[in-house]
């Protein structure tokens, strides 16, 4: 990992591994600079983003502006060309591949929702459930009462109660979403990552998801993609607006929507 | 406990595990204690027929396992077996000692035609039952864990993967042939004479090869299930069906594959142990990347996902196989070759997709 | 003398040689060794069949007669006799009546030299060549003589060489030590395996310290370039297994990288390739040497004609579950085995190969190039640039490359994918096809041939990258070749298990091979 530093670095002269480290403690996630390319094109330019602790961020942009690339690159799916990103203070998540950055505690919901088609709802949240995923503990797990209790307290929060013993894959769009936002809960992530939650969801379901998302501020943070600005409008503390791969402003839903800069990239070309 | 929790729901399983019980009680029965003139006899070809098929099905269940419950097409299973195989074929070789052509004490006939003065180191400690039998578990499993690890780390999955598995088995194929590796070459290990101070050639060893297969079928199907019906299991088809997703909620996939996989070839393995002293020869012909492939369209003809249709299909299509090679020695490829084609476009689920009572999915 | 013969021909040195004839019949054998050095010195043409004559054993000598010296086969009778000078016939006698020409070791040196000076004045350059070069393999300082006289007026530049190199030889062996000090410098670099010989005679017989010091060091030299010419056979045998590799995958390549499935009866489109080939050269007898061209747009139809037959059949309804069109490929593999098996012939048939495909191309006295691998390396190189344009030109190809990128979006924009898929397939069929007709010049064409390349060519594939044809054009070339320089010290199926295993390895390091495919949907 030695050369991703001092590739950061070279991106960013003047500064060392230390100062960057020995930011404000309460924050969650530090996005540092990271590009990524593709053949040339740039989804990422030099991003940098952070998270606080317990905090709930919207993010928005145009489509293509790097959204679920930043995700991918948080995740593990993606690895960038140049940059830093650290959860907390000590954990460098470029060290770590998908499962262990889930196990350090981040959850995702993708923007296509996939869920365990095979599995009835039950087992899906089972599968997601937080606790010991090396081989030998799966082999030999059982559920305890506490744990079913939890599933069912989940299952009820998603709305899926009477759907708990169907395939997933027999689930509807929406009901779908719903089963990935609860298989994010059973995680117990402190970082969610929330990609295009609404999507093809009723009013009154946007309503239901926008609760559930305030409901975990403070003891989680939430990062959500979306599109919808009513919905987005209807959580939001802090918005920021991506737009070809980098930052173009962050403030409160209202400061974003009047930055004239903003405004060009939604209205404007 | 543990069994019946395992077997839950699984009907066929119980039908199929009931079935094998029966057979075995009353086979071994019917061929050493019913007279020859009796009609009710059945042959010790019949009941070295049948044990050659029961290892035949647990290679299947094996197979299916990973196929079925993990999404793996290995297309080098066969590979395993033969491993085990020559584990078992080691040891019976160094039970022959002086009785070979050359009469020597040490030295298999083999070594003595090439001229070769001691054993190869690796020859050592398969005069032993349980050094051997203990081989015949380790070698293929660990061979499957290192080349597993090197493949799922490298994320290679699919028709790449199933071809790699068939490279594999080439390979090893290729190897064998050689007379240097010191495994008898062409011609492989043969002559067997006793396996444990049994004479191979009596009705009453032959029978107690047969009762082992059954038990090591039943065996291994109920671990199979264990696996699958417990929260591995799970893991194993949520990777088989979404492999990306199984890693985002933080499960190791490659090590439940490498896990799986190992514990598939160790059964492989066994199974080749056990059907080497029952057919009395192990040659290269049994890496043959055709035989590994074959064995997967047992398993399709049985149903996938299900591991008591992998039982049936290896039963059904061996017994298909030996009727009509009698009748129709030319044909035979043309029967297999349509049973690939017709399996796969009309009868995706295999003969256990007819049965009712499998849940939804 | 010899320039002297050469001048008045027939004229001047018949005279030389009707006297030196009789010499031959002499009892004692040094005068015959003079009458033989006589005659070789007529440099006459009519003198070389009478040595050749006496070497064999033919010449005979009779009593009471003219010509007292007479050429003799056996017959019926016992000998037929004819005058060595104007080949008349002198009827047929009793071996009795004459008496064989006795021989001895040097008297048939001396013929030898005396043959090989005659011939090496023939008019045939060929000839000449050939006489200098049995000159030095058992040279006299005379022989040195007739060859540097020789070389005076050598026109022809390959003779020249070939004299200049037989000099050298000779005089390794019978000159001074200045000449033999000379003659290494000459020899130094010869790639002919007489002056490697000669050299490592001299050298294990020499006294003069210079003399073998330089012989060692142009035996040295001789030895490393031989290395580097070994290297470059190598090299040749590697690319001409390359270009099979290339050949047999480029198909599997073009159905992969398209649609996704794995062809297992990619090598028995192969075979029927192959097979065509054969059926076209029983249906066309007596013109083998324009065979394949019959043979070659054949078997692209009949394997294509196969490979679409397979798509519509089979292959259509399995798209998106490969696994399944692995395994029914396969079976239609076994099935086209046996179709053949049935029909032809359960053993290898015969292909002929034409007469311009024999023989080799020599680049040095060390190395030589066969043309059946020449022409099928360029063979493969010429068909993966049809099919590059193919794919780059043709309306085909781009609907092929805007199936391959995104199937759901070309079906959106028009593109009718069940068409392309049968057209891929094929075209990559037919590529097969004409696969096996290069095959057929190589090895056996039997039902089972088909097998053995399936796993070789979809490691092309792997290590090549999938949906790229530069990469399987590298991948099977870089295959080939790595086989055959570890084929020496490895032995052959070593050296393919360790090309398996370095594939195995190789995709821990690219798992998406050496030209990967890019963009979102290669993200699977
Ligand atoms: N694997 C990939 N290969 C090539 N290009 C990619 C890849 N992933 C993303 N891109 C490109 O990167 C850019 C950013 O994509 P991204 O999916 O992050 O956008 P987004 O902000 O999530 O858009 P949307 O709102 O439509 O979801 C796009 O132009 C996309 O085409
Ligand atoms: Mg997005």
């Amino acid at each position: 990992m030695g050369g991703q530093v001092e590739r950061w670095q070279y991106l960013n002269p003047g500064k060392t591994l230390a100062e960057t480290l020995d930011i404000s403690h309460t924050t969650l996630l530090y996005v540092e600079g990271v590009t990524v390319s593709f053949d040339g094109f740039r989804a990422l330019n030099d991003l940098s983003f952070y998270v606080d602790v317990g905090e709930l961020r919207c993010v928005i942009g145009p489509n293509g502006a790097g959204k679920t690339t930043m995700m991918d690159v948080i995740t593990g799916k993606t690895r960038p060309d140049a940059g830093y990103v650290f959860f907390g203070q000590s954990i460098n998540l470029l060290e770590l591949d998908e499962p262990r950055i889930a196990q350090a505690g981040i959850g995702r919901k993708f923007q296509k929702p996939t869920v365990f088609e095979q599995h009835q709802v039950y087992e899906n949240l089972e599968l997601a459930m937080a606790g010991d995923k090396r081989v030998w503990p799966t082999l030999t797990a059982r559920l305890s009462g506490a744990q079913r209790d939890r599933i069912d307290e989940v299952l009820g929060i998603i709305g899926l109660r009477d759907h708990a013993w169907r395939p997933a894959g027999a689930l509807s769009h929406g009901q779908k979403q719903w089963l990935e936002i609860g298989m994010l809960l059973m995680q117990d992530p402190l970082l969610l990552l929330v990609d295009e939650p609404v999507a093809g969801m009723t009013h009154q379901e946007m309503d239901r998801t926008a609760e559930l998302l305030l409901s975990l501020e403070g003891k989680h943070s939430v990062v959500v993609v979306e599109h919808d600005m009513d919905f987005v409008r209807s959580i939001a503390k802090r918005v920021t607006v991506l737009h070809q791969g980098s930052v173009l402003a962050e403030g409160s839903m209202d400061e974003v929507q009047h930055d004239p800069r903003v405004v060009e990239v939604y209205l404007g070309e | 406990m543990g069994i019946v929790k395992a077997l839950k729901g699984d009907t066929g399983g119980q039908v199929m595990l009931a079935v094998l019980l029966v057979v075995t009680l009353v086979v071994p029965v019917l061929n050493l204690a019913v007279p020859e003139t009796s009609f009710w006899h059945v042959s010790t070809y019949t009941v070295t027929l049948l044990g050659k098929y029961l290892t035949y099905a647990l290679l299947a269940v094996a197979v299916d396992l990973v196929w079925g419950y993990l999404g793996i097409l290995s297309l080098g299973h066969g590979a395993f077996f033969a491993l085990g195989g020559y584990a078992m074929g080691m040891y019976l070789m160094r039970q022959i000692g002086d009785r070979g052509v050359y009469g020597d004490p040490i030295l298999p006939d083999f070594m003595v035609f090439l001229n070769w003065k001691e054993l190869p180191w690796f020859w050592n400690g398969f005069d032993m039952f349980w050094f051997a039998a203990l081989m015949a578990i380790l070698v293929p499993g660990v061979l499957a864990y290192v080349f597993g690890y090197l493949a799922f780390r490298s994320r290679v999955t699919g028709v790449y993967l199933s071809i790699i598995t068939q490279a594999l088995t080439y390979a090893l194929m290729l190897a064998f042939f050689r007379n240097e590796m010191g495994f008898g070459g062409n011609n492989g290990l043969t002559d067997f004479k006793e396996l444990l101070g049994f004479d191979l050639q009596s009705d009453g060893t032959r029978a107690g090869l047969f009762m082992a297969s059954a038990a090591a079928l039943a065996l291994g199907y109920l671990a199979c299930r264990m696996i699958v019906t417990s929260r591995l299991g799970r893991v194993a088809v949520a990777i088989r069906d979404a492999e990306s997703r199984t890693r985002f909620i933080g499960y190791r996939v490659e090590r439940v594959k490498v896990a799986i996989f190992a514990f598939s070839a160790m059964l492989a393995g066994v199974a080749g142990a056990l059907y080497v002293p029952q057919v009395g020869i192990i040659n290269p012909g049994e890496f043959s990347p055709l035989n590994s492939i074959e064995l997967v369209i047992w398993v399709a003809v049985g149903g996938r996902a299900t591991l008591y249709g992998a039982v049936v299909g290896a039963l059904m299509v061996n017994y298909g196989k030996s009727t009509f090679t009698a009748m129709f020695p030319e044909a035979w490829l043309f029967a297999l070759g349509a049973l690939f084609v017709l399996v796969t476009l009309l009868l995706p689920r295999g003969i256990a997709g007819w049965l009712p009572a499998r849940r939804a999915g | 003398m010899i320039l002297a013969g050469m001048t008045w021909w027939g004229t001047a040195a018949a005279g030389a040689l009707e006297e030196a004839l009789p010499g031959l019949a002499d009892r004692a054998f040094p005068a015959k060794q003079q009458a033989v050095q006589a005659l070789a010195a007529t440099g006459d043409s009519r003198a070389l069949p009478i040595l050749e004559a006496l070497l064999a054993g033919d010449l005979y000598t009779r009593e009471a007669a003219d010509p007292p010296l007479v050429l003799a086969r056996p017959s019926a009778a016992g000998l037929r006799l004819s005058d060595p000078l104007t080949g008349v016939d002198l009827g047929e006698v009793e071996r009795a009546t004459v008496k064989k020409i006795p021989l001895n070791n040097a008297l048939r040196t001396a013929l030898r030299g005396g043959i090989a000076a005659l011939t090496l004045s023939s008019p045939d350059p060929a000839v000449r060549s050939r006489a200098a070069k049995d000159l030095m393999r058992d040279p006299s300082p005379e022989s040195v003589t007739a060859l540097r006289a020789r070389l005076e007026q050598e026109q022809d530049a390959a003779v020249r060489t070939t004299l200049v190199l037989a000099v050298a030889v000779a005089d390794l062996r019978v000159g001074t030590p200045e000449a033999r000090l000379a003659a290494v410098a000459t020899l130094e670099g010869s790639l002919y395996p007489e002056a490697r010989n000669g050299l490592t005679t001299l050298i294990a017989n020499e006294t003069d310290a210079d003399v073998k010091a330089a012989a060692e060091r142009a035996l040295t030299a001789i030895d490393a370039r031989l290395t580097w010419n070994a290297r470059a056979e190598t090299l040749f045998f590697g690319l001409s297994l390359g270009s099979v590799l290339v050949l047999a995958a480029i198909g599997l390549a073009i159905t992969f990288g398209v649609m996704g499935v794995i062809n297992m009866a990619h090598g028995e489109l192969m075979m029927l390739g192959a097979y065509t080939t054969y059926l076209v050269q029983q249906a066309l007898p007596g013109w083998v040497d324009y065979s394949l061209f019959v043979a070659i747009p054949a078997a692209f139809i009949v394997s294509g004609l196969f490979g679409i037959a397979i798509e519509r059949t089979v292959i259509r309804f399995l798209y998106g579950r490969p696994l399944e069109t692995l395994l029914a490929t396969f079976g239609i593999s076994l099935i086209l085995q046996q179709l053949v098996r049935t029909t032809i012939s359960a053993q290898n048939v015969a292909v002929e190969n034409p007469s311009w495909m024999s023989g080799s191309l020599q680049i040095n006295p060390a190395l030589a190039l066969t043309y059946n691998r020449l022409y099928i390396l360029a063979f493969a190189l010429l068909v993966f640039v049809a099919l590059l344009l193919i794919l780059k030109r043709t309306a085909l190809g781009l609907q092929v490359r805007a199936v391959s990128q995104n199937r759901a979006m070309a079906r959106a924009m028009g593109v009718r994918s069940a068409r392309v898929d049968a057209l891929t397939f094929g075209l990559g069929a037919g590529i097969a096809g004409v696969a096996g007709v290069a095959l057929s010049q190589l090895t056996n064409v039997g039902p089972n041939m088909g097998q053995a390349y399936i796993i070789d060519s979809f490691m092309v594939v792997v290590f090549g990258g999938v949906g790229n044809l530069w990469g399987t054009l590298i991948g099977g070339m870089t295959l080939g070749v790595a086989n055959k320089f570890m084929e020496p010290w490895a032995g052959a199926v070593l050296a393919k298990i360790l090309v398996l295993v370095f594939i195995i390895l190789f995709i821990q390091k690219r798992p998406r091979g050496l030209f990967p495919q890019r963009g979102r949907a290669a993200d699977g």
